[in-house]
């Protein structure tokens, strides 16, 4: 523990903040992610597919444009929700750990529980 | 051994299979019945989703989309997964921790509406009712193709399957079928077009195949179906924005179906199963994973299936035409109408001389047959030319259907391969048809009867409402699939364009922002859904011409409508929403409760608390 016998309503403050930069870090990180998924399968796969469709992926026969609708973008949608679910979870444990460093965590609160992966 | 035992044996183990798993699983309460108590791991579950999201069209009409529409098929491939992104990123996670069971019952309880509450119940009960009915029509036609029994023994049997499963085991005896069921639609659709991406390109990968060389020449696959797709009248396979499908359009439909896979419900409910909102992230992401599959597999055995199919019908005779040209002609599912010389021609113009039965009766089809035989033995005296009246009906070209079933017959691959098809499509669709099955149920038993009607319902008896639900739904589904309404396919459009106008709105600002109370949310779900509604109504069924926005010349398609439905749900609701008091403190609570990283407060108990 390192608050030594806090006053509670300064617990309570901080208890606030720490919720509040979650919800912000957990914002921020749904923004990048979803700029990413906007130009990757609607941008590159829809909206600059006629000029993508100039050159070709490099290595195969395929047109840039139409790999990108038919193969970059569903690749690349997998590997966001993985990043998600990676640096989410992360963020969880994160404000987790400042929580507990807080103070006593309330009886009924269960132990953050690893399993479920 | 035939194709035709082959299949009864694969259908028959894959079926015994199923009904094993749904004895093992049965269960005995409602949480059970539900969300599968809530103990599925994640990778399960991920498996379990992409079943329930992979339907009959996804397994067998989605690579036959893609092609005949070469790069504008891109739209389903896209959209359709493009849609778990938003799933997993705005909505599984908090929806898992508000913990109910059904989507209505987080609309009702977020907005403190019980006519909320009933708007997404119908909602949720018109978008499962469309697709379950096209689920159990995929089963009749995959045992009438494969075992030659009759559509409607089919559907029967397989209303039979679902229904035992489905009411023994609720959702944890769906969900351990579903991964059963993935497994065998998977293998059942990677092996032809492993096979044929070999026999093509050299290539183990299909992925790999489509962009690569063709076997023993130096020119690329894509290129050289460019050039014939050009030479043939059908304009060049990966060129974008063809006709219809300008850019304007493309967007419009790929966004609306991105949208619409995040609201609709038998998806989100999956995501109640899972045991925090921590397995519901890598839920989300083992689900795309394991739909990636299919889907990353699926455009490259359009390529393949198209330069295939073109390649070696195109100046065949009826000596020298394929095998599997024979085969297939029987069902309807391809023909060939001569003009005379003897060669076949299958292009994009007038001299084209492949159809598809389509809807056509035996007796009509024969008597087109009949009248063509007359106009070629006359020299176009007499009788009439087949091609032109075919072509008149909007039958130019095979069914779509023919690009899947077909492939492990190019291919040359065993019967066995073939057989195993069979049971990999009604996979796909019996696994579709039972998440449906239990949203209807639940929508039904659990929001309907218990949450309006009979708020003191027992424990036992809203388990019997629920399956007594499920049996109705499927008798009412198999009707559907034995009786098929005319506009079945058109609704798919509805479904997603309501998904996209109603749920994905509501829900997404039900969860960001804290402000939006009950009469403005309900005021955009209303406006969207009006919109969508009646575009499609007035376009599809009654004729009117397409709107153009001023965006393009040739108007919005349909499918695309639920783009500009969810753009007007978003916009009503944060317009009127600065105009009316915020929602009571006890919302605000549960909104704050759901933001909050795992396990901060004590976890919701969804079955103790007042609000159950």
């Amino acid at each position: 523990m390192t608050i030594d016998d806090p006053v509670p309503s300064k617990i309570a403050a901080r208890e606030r903040a720490i919720l509040q930069s979650y919800w912000r870090g957990n914002l921020r990180l749904m923004a990048v992610l979803l700029i990413i998924w906007g130009s990757a399968g609607l941008g590159c796969g829809v909206l600059f597919a006629d000029v993508l469709n100039r050159y070709t992926l490099p290595g195969t026969g395929y047109p840039l444009g139409f790999w990108f609708a038919q193969q970059g973008s569903i690749l690349v949608f997998v590997i966001l929700i993985l990043i998600y679910a990676v640096l989410m979870n992360g963020l969880d444990r994160k404000h987790h750990r400042e929580r507990e460093a807080l103070g006593p965590v309330p009886a009924e609160e269960k132990p953050f529980s690893r399993e479920g992966i | 051994m035939t194709v035709q035992i082959w299949t009864y044996i694969f259908v028959g183990l894959t079926f015994a299979l199923y009904l094993g798993i749904a004895w093992w699983s049965r269960v005995r309460d409602t949480g059970g019945f539900y969300v599968a108590g809530r103990g599925v791991p994640a990778p399960a579950n991920g498996m379990a989703t992409a079943a329930d999201w992979m339907s009959a069209a996804s397994f067998i009409s989605m690579a036959g989309l893609v092609s005949t529409m070469g790069y504008a098929g891109g739209v389903y491939l896209m959209g359709w997964t493009g849609g778990f992104v938003l799933l997993a990123l705005l909505l599984a996670p908090y929806l898992r921790k508000f913990g109910h069971y059904t989507v209505p019952d987080f609309v009702g309880d977020r907005y403190n509406s019980r006519f909320a509450r009933i708007i997404a119940v119908l909602c949720a009960l018109f978008i499962s009712f469309t697709y379950v009915a096209g689920q159990m029509r995929g089963v009749g036609v995959v045992f009438s193709r494969f075992l030659e029994v009759d559509v409607t023994v089919g559907v029967i049997i397989g209303m039979m399957i679902v229904f035992i499963y489905a009411t023994l085991g609720g959702m944890k005896g769906i969900t351990w079928t579903q991964v059963a069921q993935y497994w065998v639609l998977i293998t059942a659709f990677l092996v032809p077009a492993i096979a044929i991406s070999i026999k093509l390109t050299g290539h183990v990968m299909p992925q790999a195949g489509l962009g690569g060389m063709l076997e023993g020449e130096t020119v690329s696959l894509l290129s050289r179906l460019d050039g014939i797709q050009a030479e043939l009248g059908f304009g060049p396979y990966t060129e974008p924005f063809v006709g219809q499908w300008d850019k304007v359009n493309v967007f419009f439909v790929a966004l609306a179906l991105m949208v619409g896979t995040a609201g609709l419900p038998h998806v989100i409910v999956r995501f109640y199963t899972v045991r925090s909102p921590k397995a519901a992230r890598w839920s989300g992401f083992w689900a795309l994973f394991f739909i990636a599959g299919l889907y990353l597999t699926a455009p490259a055995v359009a390529g393949f299936a198209r330069y295939y199919m073109l390649e070696s019908l195109n100046g065949s005779t009826q000596e020298t035409l394929p095998g599997w040209f024979h085969s297939w002609e029987k069902t309807g599912l391809i023909l060939w109408y001569d003009d005379g010389d003897g060669h076949l021609r299958y292009s994009g113009e007038d001299d084209n001389e492949i159809f598809r039965a389509g809807s056509l009766s035996p007796a009509e089809l024969s008597r087109i047959a009949r009248e063509h035989q007359r106009w070629l033995d006359s020299g176009g005296l007499r009788g009439e030319d087949g091609r032109s009246i075919l072509k008149a009906r909007g039958l130019s070209g095979p069914d779509r259907d023919i690009i899947v079933l077909a492939t492990p017959e190019m291919a040359e691959l065993s019967n066995w391969i073939i057989a195993f098809l069979a049971a990999g499509g009604l996979a796909a669709a019996l696994s579709t048809a039972s998440g449906l099955l239990l949203v209807i149920s639940s929508s039904v038993a659990h929001d309907l009867y218990y949450k309006v009607l009979n708020p003191r319902a027992s424990e036992t008896r809203r388990l019997l409402v629920g399956r007594g639900t499920i049996g109705i739904a499927v008798i009412i589904a198999g009707l559907f699939g034995i009786y098929p309404p005319a506009f079945v396919g058109q609704v798919v459009a509805f479904a997603f364009g309501l998904a996209a106008a109603s749920f994905f709105p509501v829900i997404v600002l039900g969860i960001f922002w804290k402000r939006v109370s009950m009469v403005p949310a309900v005021a955009g779900m209303l406006c969207g859904i009006g919109i969508t509604g009646f575009y499609i109504i007035q376009v599809v069924f009654l004729g009117m011409d397409k709107w153009t926005f001023g965006l393009s010349p040739q108007g919005i398609d349909p499918q695309g409508i639920g783009t500009v439905g969810m753009v007007i749900n978003f916009a009503v609701t944060l317009i009127l929403t600065p105009f009316f008091p915020a929602p009571p403190e006890r919302v605000q609570k549960l909104v704050d409760r759901v933001r909050e990283p795992e396990g901060w407060s004590p976890p919701v108990d969804i079955d103790s608390g007042p609000e159950h």
